[in-house]
Protein backbone atom coordinates (compact mmCIF):
# COMPACT_ATOMS: atom_id res chain seq x y z
CA UNK A 1 0.00 0.00 0.00
CA UNK A 2 2.87 2.45 0.93
CA UNK A 3 4.72 2.28 -2.06
CA UNK A 4 4.95 5.22 -4.32
CA UNK A 5 4.12 4.30 -7.94
CA UNK A 6 6.91 4.04 -10.65
CA UNK A 7 7.77 7.52 -12.08
CA UNK A 8 7.84 5.58 -15.59
CA UNK A 9 3.72 5.01 -16.24
CA UNK A 10 2.34 8.27 -16.75
CA UNK A 11 -1.68 7.71 -16.07
CA UNK A 12 -1.66 6.59 -12.39
CA UNK A 13 0.12 8.69 -10.79
CA UNK A 14 -2.36 11.03 -10.18
CA UNK A 15 -5.54 8.81 -8.99
CA UNK A 16 -2.63 7.89 -6.26
CA UNK A 17 -1.84 11.33 -5.22
CA UNK A 18 -5.52 11.45 -3.28
CA UNK A 19 -4.55 9.26 -1.28
CA UNK A 20 -0.74 10.13 -0.30
CA UNK A 21 -2.20 12.32 3.07
CA UNK A 22 -3.86 9.32 4.30
CA UNK A 23 -0.88 6.96 3.09
CA UNK A 24 1.62 8.97 4.76
CA UNK A 25 0.01 9.48 8.26
CA UNK A 26 -0.89 5.97 8.57
CA UNK A 27 2.83 5.10 7.69
CA UNK A 28 4.05 7.74 10.07
CA UNK A 29 1.77 7.42 13.29
CA UNK A 30 0.76 3.35 13.01
CA UNK A 31 2.95 1.42 10.37
CA UNK A 32 6.33 3.00 11.49
CA UNK A 33 5.91 3.14 15.01
CA UNK A 34 4.52 -0.60 15.16
CA UNK A 35 7.58 -1.82 12.95
CA UNK A 36 10.03 -0.22 15.03
CA UNK A 37 9.02 -2.22 18.07
CA UNK A 38 8.53 -5.36 15.91
CA UNK A 39 11.84 -4.95 14.35
CA UNK A 40 13.23 -4.24 17.77
CA UNK A 41 12.30 -7.27 19.37
CA UNK A 42 14.82 -9.02 17.02
CA UNK A 43 17.70 -6.46 17.58
CA UNK A 44 20.88 -6.64 20.28
CA UNK A 45 21.49 -2.28 20.94
CA UNK A 46 23.92 -2.53 18.35
CA UNK A 47 20.96 -2.76 15.34
CA UNK A 48 22.50 -6.88 14.68
CA UNK A 49 20.04 -9.15 14.56
CA UNK A 50 19.18 -11.79 17.70
CA UNK A 51 16.09 -13.96 19.00
CA UNK A 52 17.66 -13.13 22.75
CA UNK A 53 14.99 -10.42 23.66
CA UNK A 54 12.70 -13.10 22.93
CA UNK A 55 14.16 -16.07 24.42
CA UNK A 56 14.72 -12.94 27.27
CA UNK A 57 10.84 -13.44 27.88
CA UNK A 58 10.99 -16.98 29.24
CA UNK A 59 12.02 -15.91 32.41
CA UNK A 60 9.62 -16.53 35.39
CA UNK A 61 7.86 -13.14 36.66
CA UNK A 62 7.26 -12.22 32.79
CA UNK A 63 5.80 -15.77 31.78
CA UNK A 64 4.00 -15.07 35.01
CA UNK A 65 2.63 -11.90 33.89
CA UNK A 66 1.47 -13.11 30.57
CA UNK A 67 -0.13 -15.96 32.45
CA UNK A 68 -1.94 -13.70 34.32
CA UNK A 69 -2.75 -11.77 31.73
CA UNK A 70 -3.72 -14.25 29.56
CA UNK A 71 -6.07 -16.21 32.10
CA UNK A 72 -7.96 -12.75 32.83
CA UNK A 73 -8.42 -12.33 29.73
CA UNK A 74 -9.81 -15.59 29.06
CA UNK A 75 -12.48 -15.53 31.94
CA UNK A 76 -13.25 -11.82 31.05
CA UNK A 77 -14.13 -12.74 27.61
CA UNK A 78 -16.12 -15.95 28.44
CA UNK A 79 -18.12 -14.74 31.09
CA UNK A 80 -19.17 -11.64 29.29
CA UNK A 81 -19.50 -13.81 26.24
CA UNK A 82 -21.82 -15.68 28.56
CA UNK A 83 -24.08 -12.97 29.90
CA UNK A 84 -24.10 -11.03 26.93
CA UNK A 85 -25.49 -13.31 25.21
CA UNK A 86 -27.85 -14.09 27.93
CA UNK A 87 -29.10 -10.96 28.06
CA UNK A 88 -28.96 -10.30 24.40
CA UNK A 89 -30.93 -13.19 24.16
CA UNK A 90 -33.35 -12.02 26.90
CA UNK A 91 -34.05 -8.98 24.68
CA UNK A 92 -34.32 -10.22 21.47
CA UNK A 93 -36.28 -13.61 21.56
CA UNK A 94 -37.43 -13.67 25.41
CA UNK A 95 -40.82 -11.98 24.36
CA UNK A 96 -39.95 -8.58 26.23
CA UNK A 97 -41.71 -5.26 25.10
CA UNK A 98 -39.55 -4.22 22.27
CA UNK A 99 -39.25 -0.30 23.71
CA UNK A 100 -36.25 -1.67 26.05
CA UNK A 101 -33.91 -2.79 23.56
CA UNK A 102 -33.20 1.10 21.59
CA UNK A 103 -32.48 2.35 25.42
CA UNK A 104 -30.49 -0.55 26.27
CA UNK A 105 -28.43 -0.59 22.83
CA UNK A 106 -27.69 2.66 23.79
CA UNK A 107 -26.36 2.19 27.11
CA UNK A 108 -24.16 -0.50 25.42
CA UNK A 109 -23.07 1.92 23.66
CA UNK A 110 -22.51 3.91 26.29
CA UNK A 111 -20.56 1.39 28.89
CA UNK A 112 -18.66 -0.20 26.21
CA UNK A 113 -16.54 3.20 25.93
CA UNK A 114 -17.03 4.18 29.44
CA UNK A 115 -13.51 2.06 30.30
CA UNK A 116 -10.32 3.03 31.67
CA UNK A 117 -9.86 5.21 35.10
CA UNK A 118 -13.33 6.12 35.84
CA UNK A 119 -13.99 2.48 35.68
CA UNK A 120 -11.33 1.89 37.71
CA UNK A 121 -13.34 4.33 40.51
CA UNK A 122 -16.33 3.18 39.66
CA UNK A 123 -15.84 -0.27 41.09
CA UNK A 124 -13.63 0.81 43.88
CA UNK A 125 -16.52 2.44 45.02
CA UNK A 126 -18.85 -0.15 44.70
CA UNK A 127 -16.75 -3.13 45.58
CA UNK A 128 -13.99 -2.01 47.12
CA UNK A 129 -12.74 -2.24 51.13
CA UNK A 130 -15.73 0.26 51.37
CA UNK A 131 -17.68 0.43 48.21
CA UNK A 132 -21.68 0.51 48.30
CA UNK A 133 -22.05 -3.51 48.08
CA UNK A 134 -19.07 -4.18 50.27
CA UNK A 135 -21.00 -2.18 53.43
CA UNK A 136 -24.42 -3.37 52.29
CA UNK A 137 -23.72 -6.77 52.61
CA UNK A 138 -21.62 -6.32 55.47
CA UNK A 139 -24.08 -4.39 57.71
CA UNK A 140 -27.22 -5.96 55.75
CA UNK A 141 -26.20 -10.01 55.16
CA UNK A 142 -23.71 -9.83 57.44
CA UNK A 143 -21.71 -11.13 54.81
CA UNK A 144 -17.85 -9.86 54.74
CA UNK A 145 -16.35 -10.53 51.21
CA UNK A 146 -12.83 -10.09 53.34
CA UNK A 147 -13.49 -13.50 54.28
CA UNK A 148 -14.31 -14.70 51.80
CA UNK A 149 -11.11 -13.72 50.26
CA UNK A 150 -12.79 -11.18 47.93
CA UNK A 151 -10.27 -8.14 47.30
CA UNK A 152 -11.24 -5.70 44.32
CA UNK A 153 -7.47 -5.52 43.50
CA UNK A 154 -7.21 -8.88 42.35
CA UNK A 155 -7.84 -11.60 39.69
CA UNK A 156 -11.52 -11.41 39.96
CA UNK A 157 -11.45 -8.05 40.87
CA UNK A 158 -10.16 -6.94 38.06
CA UNK A 159 -12.27 -9.53 35.73
CA UNK A 160 -15.75 -8.14 37.10
CA UNK A 161 -14.34 -4.60 36.70
CA UNK A 162 -13.49 -5.74 33.07
CA UNK A 163 -17.14 -7.11 32.20
CA UNK A 164 -18.50 -3.72 32.44
CA UNK A 165 -17.25 -3.29 28.37
CA UNK A 166 -16.87 -6.85 27.46
CA UNK A 167 -20.42 -7.32 28.35
CA UNK A 168 -22.13 -4.23 26.27
CA UNK A 169 -19.51 -5.22 23.70
CA UNK A 170 -20.73 -8.32 23.47
CA UNK A 171 -24.36 -7.53 23.05
CA UNK A 172 -23.89 -5.14 19.88
CA UNK A 173 -21.89 -7.92 18.55
CA UNK A 174 -24.69 -10.48 18.87
CA UNK A 175 -27.98 -8.99 18.82
CA UNK A 176 -27.65 -8.95 14.94
CA UNK A 177 -26.63 -12.55 14.41
CA UNK A 178 -29.74 -13.34 17.01
CA UNK A 179 -32.24 -10.92 15.22
CA UNK A 180 -30.40 -13.25 11.79
CA UNK A 181 -32.14 -17.00 13.00
CA UNK A 182 -35.01 -17.29 11.16
CA UNK A 183 -38.31 -18.01 12.28
CA UNK A 184 -38.75 -21.05 9.89
CA UNK A 185 -35.79 -22.46 10.95
CA UNK A 186 -37.49 -22.98 14.65
CA UNK A 187 -40.55 -24.02 13.10
CA UNK A 188 -38.92 -26.43 10.65
CA UNK A 189 -37.40 -28.10 14.23
CA UNK A 190 -40.62 -28.66 15.67
CA UNK A 191 -42.27 -30.02 12.70
CA UNK A 192 -40.06 -32.41 13.04
CA UNK A 193 -40.36 -32.59 16.75
CA UNK A 194 -37.40 -31.09 18.19
CA UNK A 195 -38.12 -29.88 21.26
CA UNK A 196 -36.55 -26.24 22.49
CA UNK A 197 -33.66 -27.58 24.12
CA UNK A 198 -32.89 -29.35 20.72
CA UNK A 199 -33.21 -26.76 18.58
CA UNK A 200 -30.86 -24.78 20.61
CA UNK A 201 -28.58 -27.42 21.07
CA UNK A 202 -28.67 -28.90 17.27
CA UNK A 203 -29.93 -25.67 15.69
CA UNK A 204 -29.31 -21.77 17.07
CA UNK A 205 -26.28 -22.83 18.76
CA UNK A 206 -24.33 -24.50 15.89
CA UNK A 207 -25.26 -21.66 13.35
CA UNK A 208 -24.22 -18.63 16.03
CA UNK A 209 -21.06 -20.85 17.30
CA UNK A 210 -19.08 -18.67 14.92
CA UNK A 211 -20.58 -15.58 16.07
CA UNK A 212 -19.93 -16.52 19.73
CA UNK A 213 -16.48 -17.96 19.39
CA UNK A 214 -15.57 -14.95 17.16
CA UNK A 215 -16.13 -12.23 19.71
CA UNK A 216 -14.95 -13.62 22.68
CA UNK A 217 -11.81 -13.49 20.53
CA UNK A 218 -12.34 -9.84 20.16
CA UNK A 219 -13.06 -9.60 23.79
CA UNK A 220 -9.75 -11.39 24.54
CA UNK A 221 -7.28 -9.16 22.83
CA UNK A 222 -9.58 -5.95 24.23
CA UNK A 223 -8.81 -7.31 28.01
CA UNK A 224 -5.52 -8.15 26.82
CA UNK A 225 -5.07 -4.47 25.49
CA UNK A 226 -6.36 -2.84 28.83
CA UNK A 227 -4.17 -0.40 30.25
CA UNK A 228 -5.42 2.14 31.66
CA UNK A 229 -8.28 0.49 34.26
CA UNK A 230 -5.77 -1.61 35.38
CA UNK A 231 -3.70 0.98 36.39
CA UNK A 232 -6.56 2.58 37.94
CA UNK A 233 -7.85 -0.24 40.20
CA UNK A 234 -4.41 -2.31 41.23
CA UNK A 235 -1.13 0.66 40.58
CA UNK A 236 1.31 -1.78 40.45
CA UNK A 237 -0.22 -4.68 43.11
CA UNK A 238 -1.20 -6.83 39.80
CA UNK A 239 1.50 -7.95 37.55
CA UNK A 240 0.34 -8.03 34.34
CA UNK A 241 1.52 -7.49 30.91
CA UNK A 242 0.33 -3.88 30.27
CA UNK A 243 1.03 -2.80 33.74
CA UNK A 244 4.92 -4.19 33.45
CA UNK A 245 5.19 -3.09 30.31
CA UNK A 246 3.70 0.57 31.20
CA UNK A 247 6.53 0.72 33.99
CA UNK A 248 9.17 -0.57 31.95
CA UNK A 249 8.43 2.32 28.98
CA UNK A 250 8.58 4.83 32.19
CA UNK A 251 11.27 3.75 33.80
CA UNK A 252 13.05 0.19 31.93
CA UNK A 253 12.16 -1.68 35.26
CA UNK A 254 13.81 -4.72 33.31
CA UNK A 255 16.92 -3.13 32.98
CA UNK A 256 16.85 -4.12 29.24
CA UNK A 257 14.99 -1.68 26.76
CA UNK A 258 14.98 -4.93 24.02
CA UNK A 259 12.98 -6.68 26.29
CA UNK A 260 10.46 -4.09 26.53
CA UNK A 261 10.08 -4.21 22.63
CA UNK A 262 10.31 -8.00 23.04
CA UNK A 263 7.50 -7.98 25.60
CA UNK A 264 5.53 -5.53 22.95
CA UNK A 265 6.34 -7.64 20.52
CA UNK A 266 4.33 -10.46 22.64
CA UNK A 267 1.38 -8.65 22.91
CA UNK A 268 0.76 -7.38 19.17
CA UNK A 269 1.17 -10.95 18.83
CA UNK A 270 -1.35 -11.84 21.03
CA UNK A 271 -3.95 -9.55 20.06
CA UNK A 272 -3.12 -10.23 16.23
CA UNK A 273 -3.77 -13.87 16.71
CA UNK A 274 -7.11 -13.45 18.73
CA UNK A 275 -8.09 -10.65 16.10
CA UNK A 276 -7.19 -12.90 13.46
CA UNK A 277 -9.94 -15.92 14.82
CA UNK A 278 -12.56 -13.10 14.87
CA UNK A 279 -12.42 -11.94 11.11
CA UNK A 280 -12.24 -15.44 10.05
CA UNK A 281 -14.80 -16.95 12.82
CA UNK A 282 -17.03 -13.45 11.63
CA UNK A 283 -16.63 -14.66 7.58
CA UNK A 284 -17.79 -17.86 8.52
CA UNK A 285 -20.79 -16.73 10.46
CA UNK A 286 -21.65 -14.26 7.90
CA UNK A 287 -22.44 -17.23 5.29
CA UNK A 288 -25.22 -18.31 7.67
CA UNK A 289 -26.89 -15.01 8.93
CA UNK A 290 -27.07 -13.18 5.73
CA UNK B 1 -42.26 -18.75 32.26
CA UNK B 2 -39.86 -17.83 29.99
CA UNK B 3 -40.75 -13.91 29.75
CA UNK B 4 -40.33 -13.94 33.48
CA UNK B 5 -36.97 -15.83 32.92
CA UNK B 6 -35.81 -12.99 30.59
CA UNK B 7 -36.98 -10.26 32.61
CA UNK B 8 -34.99 -11.89 35.47
CA UNK B 9 -31.94 -11.95 33.47
CA UNK B 10 -31.67 -8.73 32.17
CA UNK B 11 -32.89 -7.34 35.49
CA UNK B 12 -29.67 -8.85 36.84
CA UNK B 13 -27.55 -7.91 34.05
CA UNK B 14 -28.66 -4.56 34.53
CA UNK B 15 -28.13 -4.57 38.49
CA UNK B 16 -24.47 -4.86 37.46
CA UNK B 17 -24.48 -2.05 35.04
CA UNK B 18 -26.19 0.19 37.97
CA UNK B 19 -24.56 -0.47 41.02
CA UNK B 20 -21.36 0.70 40.31
CA UNK B 21 -22.71 3.66 38.66
CA UNK B 22 -24.70 4.11 41.82
CA UNK B 23 -21.87 3.41 44.23
CA UNK B 24 -19.65 6.17 42.34
CA UNK B 25 -21.97 8.53 42.31
CA UNK B 26 -23.19 7.88 46.04
CA UNK B 27 -19.11 8.07 46.91
CA UNK B 28 -19.50 11.39 45.02
CA UNK B 29 -21.43 13.06 47.14
CA UNK B 30 -20.41 11.70 50.49
CA UNK B 31 -17.40 14.14 50.98
CA UNK B 32 -19.38 15.48 54.09
CA UNK B 33 -20.05 13.22 57.02
CA UNK B 34 -23.79 12.16 57.46
CA UNK B 35 -25.26 14.34 55.00
CA UNK B 36 -25.06 14.20 50.53
CA UNK B 37 -23.70 17.12 49.71
CA UNK B 38 -21.71 18.86 46.03
CA UNK B 39 -18.87 19.59 48.22
CA UNK B 40 -15.98 17.05 46.42
CA UNK B 41 -18.03 18.74 43.37
CA UNK B 42 -16.81 21.82 44.37
CA UNK B 43 -13.66 21.16 45.60
CA UNK B 44 -12.60 19.36 42.18
CA UNK B 45 -14.06 22.51 40.26
CA UNK B 46 -12.15 25.10 42.38
CA UNK B 47 -9.10 23.15 41.83
CA UNK B 48 -6.89 24.97 38.90
CA UNK B 49 -5.18 21.03 37.77
CA UNK B 50 -8.50 20.28 37.24
CA UNK B 51 -9.31 23.41 34.89
CA UNK B 52 -6.09 23.43 33.03
CA UNK B 53 -6.32 19.66 32.67
CA UNK B 54 -9.99 19.34 31.51
CA UNK B 55 -9.00 22.33 28.93
CA UNK B 56 -6.09 20.81 27.99
CA UNK B 57 -7.52 17.48 26.93
CA UNK B 58 -10.65 19.52 25.57
CA UNK B 59 -8.72 21.08 23.12
CA UNK B 60 -6.40 17.83 21.95
CA UNK B 61 -10.14 16.11 21.63
CA UNK B 62 -11.15 19.15 19.12
CA UNK B 63 -8.05 19.33 17.44
CA UNK B 64 -7.88 15.64 17.02
CA UNK B 65 -10.93 15.79 15.12
CA UNK B 66 -10.56 17.94 13.26
CA UNK B 67 -6.74 16.37 12.21
CA UNK B 68 -8.83 13.27 11.86
CA UNK B 69 -11.86 14.08 9.98
CA UNK B 70 -9.33 16.50 7.22
CA UNK B 71 -7.44 13.24 6.56
CA UNK B 72 -10.21 10.78 6.76
CA UNK B 73 -13.56 12.45 4.80
CA UNK B 74 -11.13 13.12 1.77
CA UNK B 75 -9.74 9.64 1.80
CA UNK B 76 -12.89 7.49 2.16
CA UNK B 77 -14.36 9.94 -0.24
CA UNK B 78 -11.61 9.59 -2.63
CA UNK B 79 -11.88 5.79 -2.91
CA UNK B 80 -15.40 5.35 -3.38
CA UNK B 81 -15.19 7.53 -5.97
CA UNK B 82 -11.77 6.39 -8.01
CA UNK B 83 -10.86 3.37 -6.23
CA UNK B 84 -13.46 1.52 -4.86
CA UNK B 85 -11.01 -1.88 -5.06
CA UNK B 86 -8.80 -0.46 -2.62
CA UNK B 87 -11.63 -0.12 0.11
CA UNK B 88 -11.47 -3.16 1.99
CA UNK B 89 -7.36 -2.66 1.94
CA UNK B 90 -7.81 0.84 3.45
CA UNK B 91 -10.65 -0.18 5.75
CA UNK B 92 -8.55 -2.98 7.34
CA UNK B 93 -5.28 -0.53 7.41
CA UNK B 94 -8.17 1.68 9.05
CA UNK B 95 -9.09 -1.25 11.62
CA UNK B 96 -5.72 -2.07 12.81
CA UNK B 97 -5.77 0.30 15.54
CA UNK B 98 -8.59 -1.92 17.57
CA UNK B 99 -5.86 -4.63 16.97
CA UNK B 100 -2.37 -3.31 18.07
CA UNK B 101 -2.44 -2.14 21.59
CA UNK B 102 -2.06 1.90 22.36
CA UNK B 103 0.45 1.23 24.63
CA UNK B 104 2.77 -0.49 22.02
CA UNK B 105 1.69 2.31 19.31
CA UNK B 106 2.77 5.13 22.01
CA UNK B 107 6.20 3.11 22.90
CA UNK B 108 6.75 3.27 19.22
CA UNK B 109 6.44 7.00 19.07
CA UNK B 110 8.58 7.40 22.19
CA UNK B 111 11.92 5.45 20.27
CA UNK B 112 10.93 6.63 16.73
CA UNK B 113 10.56 10.55 17.10
CA UNK B 114 12.54 11.22 20.45
CA UNK B 115 15.29 14.02 20.30
CA UNK B 116 17.94 11.90 18.78
CA UNK B 117 15.96 10.74 15.78
CA UNK B 118 15.55 12.06 11.94
CA UNK B 119 11.68 13.78 13.83
CA UNK B 120 12.28 14.97 17.28
CA UNK B 121 8.73 15.97 18.32
CA UNK B 122 9.29 14.18 21.63
CA UNK B 123 11.89 17.29 22.08
CA UNK B 124 9.54 20.25 22.44
CA UNK B 125 6.01 21.02 23.97
CA UNK B 126 4.37 21.70 21.10
CA UNK B 127 5.87 18.59 19.11
CA UNK B 128 5.08 16.13 21.76
CA UNK B 129 1.25 18.03 21.81
CA UNK B 130 0.99 17.58 17.78
CA UNK B 131 2.08 13.60 18.77
CA UNK B 132 -0.45 13.62 20.94
CA UNK B 133 -3.14 14.45 18.66
CA UNK B 134 -1.83 12.27 15.94
CA UNK B 135 -1.90 9.46 18.54
CA UNK B 136 -5.48 10.02 18.80
CA UNK B 137 -6.32 10.20 15.19
CA UNK B 138 -4.65 6.81 15.14
CA UNK B 139 -6.94 5.27 17.67
CA UNK B 140 -10.08 7.03 16.55
CA UNK B 141 -9.53 6.52 12.88
CA UNK B 142 -11.53 2.99 13.45
CA UNK B 143 -14.44 5.00 14.23
CA UNK B 144 -13.97 8.38 12.43
CA UNK B 145 -13.24 5.55 9.03
CA UNK B 146 -16.75 3.76 9.61
CA UNK B 147 -18.31 6.73 9.76
CA UNK B 148 -18.20 8.34 7.04
CA UNK B 149 -17.65 5.28 4.82
CA UNK B 150 -21.04 4.61 6.05
CA UNK B 151 -22.14 7.83 5.30
CA UNK B 152 -20.75 7.85 2.06
CA UNK B 153 -22.54 4.68 1.07
CA UNK B 154 -25.93 6.16 1.61
CA UNK B 155 -25.21 9.17 -1.17
CA UNK B 156 -24.61 9.03 -4.46
CA UNK B 157 -20.89 10.19 -4.98
CA UNK B 158 -19.78 10.30 -8.21
CA UNK B 159 -23.11 11.68 -9.43
CA UNK B 160 -22.85 14.36 -7.05
CA UNK B 161 -19.35 14.76 -8.04
CA UNK B 162 -19.59 15.02 -11.97
CA UNK B 163 -22.63 17.84 -10.97
CA UNK B 164 -20.65 19.91 -9.18
CA UNK B 165 -18.08 19.47 -11.64
CA UNK B 166 -19.90 20.48 -14.44
CA UNK B 167 -20.87 23.23 -12.56
CA UNK B 168 -17.07 24.34 -12.45
CA UNK B 169 -16.27 22.95 -8.86
CA UNK B 170 -12.80 22.00 -7.88
CA UNK B 171 -11.73 19.17 -5.60
CA UNK B 172 -11.96 21.63 -2.14
CA UNK B 173 -15.15 23.06 -3.42
CA UNK B 174 -16.63 19.57 -3.85
CA UNK B 175 -15.49 18.18 -0.76
CA UNK B 176 -16.24 21.54 1.34
CA UNK B 177 -19.74 22.21 0.02
CA UNK B 178 -20.97 18.94 -1.49
CA UNK B 179 -20.11 15.66 0.16
CA UNK B 180 -19.29 17.04 3.95
CA UNK B 181 -22.89 18.60 4.38
CA UNK B 182 -24.18 15.29 2.83
CA UNK B 183 -22.22 13.26 5.69
CA UNK B 184 -22.39 15.65 8.16
CA UNK B 185 -24.40 13.90 10.54
CA UNK B 186 -22.13 10.82 9.98
CA UNK B 187 -19.08 13.24 10.89
CA UNK B 188 -20.48 14.49 13.66
CA UNK B 189 -21.42 10.79 15.51
CA UNK B 190 -17.19 9.91 14.40
CA UNK B 191 -16.47 13.66 15.79
CA UNK B 192 -18.77 12.68 19.45
CA UNK B 193 -16.84 9.13 19.68
CA UNK B 194 -14.11 10.51 18.78
CA UNK B 195 -14.91 12.98 21.51
CA UNK B 196 -15.33 10.62 24.19
CA UNK B 197 -12.23 8.48 23.68
CA UNK B 198 -9.79 11.28 23.87
CA UNK B 199 -11.37 12.84 26.90
CA UNK B 200 -10.97 9.43 28.96
CA UNK B 201 -7.90 8.55 27.56
CA UNK B 202 -4.79 7.75 29.76
CA UNK B 203 -2.22 5.49 27.92
CA UNK B 204 -0.75 7.98 25.56
CA UNK B 205 -0.81 10.91 27.47
CA UNK B 206 0.80 9.49 30.45
CA UNK B 207 3.37 7.78 28.95
CA UNK B 208 3.68 10.92 26.74
CA UNK B 209 4.17 12.83 29.84
CA UNK B 210 1.27 15.29 28.85
CA UNK B 211 -0.94 17.16 31.30
CA UNK B 212 -3.98 15.65 30.00
CA UNK B 213 -7.56 15.11 31.95
CA UNK B 214 -6.86 10.91 32.52
CA UNK B 215 -3.57 11.22 33.41
CA UNK B 216 -5.01 13.88 36.15
CA UNK B 217 -7.73 11.41 37.01
CA UNK B 218 -5.15 8.41 37.73
CA UNK B 219 -3.28 10.98 40.19
CA UNK B 220 -5.97 11.99 41.97
CA UNK B 221 -6.91 8.53 42.32
CA UNK B 222 -3.71 7.71 43.93
CA UNK B 223 -3.80 10.57 46.37
CA UNK B 224 -7.73 11.66 47.66
CA UNK B 225 -10.55 9.91 48.94
CA UNK B 226 -13.83 11.61 47.61
CA UNK B 227 -12.52 13.68 44.76
CA UNK B 228 -11.79 11.04 42.40
CA UNK B 229 -15.23 9.84 42.16
CA UNK B 230 -16.43 13.37 41.27
CA UNK B 231 -14.67 13.39 38.15
CA UNK B 232 -15.33 10.09 37.44
CA UNK B 233 -18.97 11.11 37.20
CA UNK B 234 -18.45 13.85 35.43
CA UNK B 235 -16.29 11.73 32.80
CA UNK B 236 -19.39 9.15 32.92
CA UNK B 237 -21.64 12.61 32.08
CA UNK B 238 -19.09 13.40 29.01
CA UNK B 239 -19.67 10.01 27.75
CA UNK B 240 -23.17 9.60 28.00
CA UNK B 241 -23.73 13.10 26.34
CA UNK B 242 -21.50 12.71 23.31
CA UNK B 243 -23.32 9.27 22.71
CA UNK B 244 -26.86 11.24 23.75
CA UNK B 245 -25.65 13.64 20.98
CA UNK B 246 -24.96 11.26 18.44
CA UNK B 247 -28.64 9.76 18.52
CA UNK B 248 -30.08 13.13 18.79
CA UNK B 249 -28.14 14.15 15.67
CA UNK B 250 -29.08 10.79 13.97
CA UNK B 251 -32.82 11.39 14.82
CA UNK B 252 -32.70 14.69 13.42
CA UNK B 253 -31.14 13.99 10.13
CA UNK B 254 -34.31 11.81 9.83
CA UNK B 255 -36.51 14.34 10.29
CA UNK B 256 -34.44 16.40 8.47
CA UNK B 257 -35.22 14.28 5.41
CA UNK B 258 -38.70 13.27 5.99
CA UNK B 259 -39.23 16.74 5.96
CA UNK B 260 -37.66 17.86 2.35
Amino acid sequence: MSDTPPPVRRRLPLTWLGLLPFVLFVALFLIAPTMKIVLGAFQRADGSFTFENIAGLFTDSILSSYWISIKISVASAALGCLVGFLMAAAMVLGGLPRAIRSPLLTFSGVASNFAGVPLAFAFLATLGPLGLVTLALKTHLGINLRVYGFNILSFWGLTITYLFFQIPLMILIITPALDGLKREWREAAQCLGASGAQYWRMVALPILFPSILGTFALLFANAFGAVATAIALTGSSLNIVPIMLFAQIRGDVLGNPHLGYAMAFGMILITGVANVLYIVLRMRSERWLK
Amino acid sequence: MKRAAAWAILLLGMAYFILPLLGMVEFSLSMKRGVYSLEAYRVVLADPRFRETFTFSVVMALLTIVVGMAIVVPTAFWVRLKMPGLRPYVEFVTLLPLVIPAIVIVFGYIRLYNTSSALPLTGTIFGTNLLLVFGYVTLSLPYMYRAVDTGLRTIDVATLTEAAQSLGAGWATILARVILPNVLVSVLSGAFVTFAIVMGEFTMAALLNRPAFGPYLQLMGANRAYEPFALATIAFVITWACMGLIQLVTRFSKHDKAAR
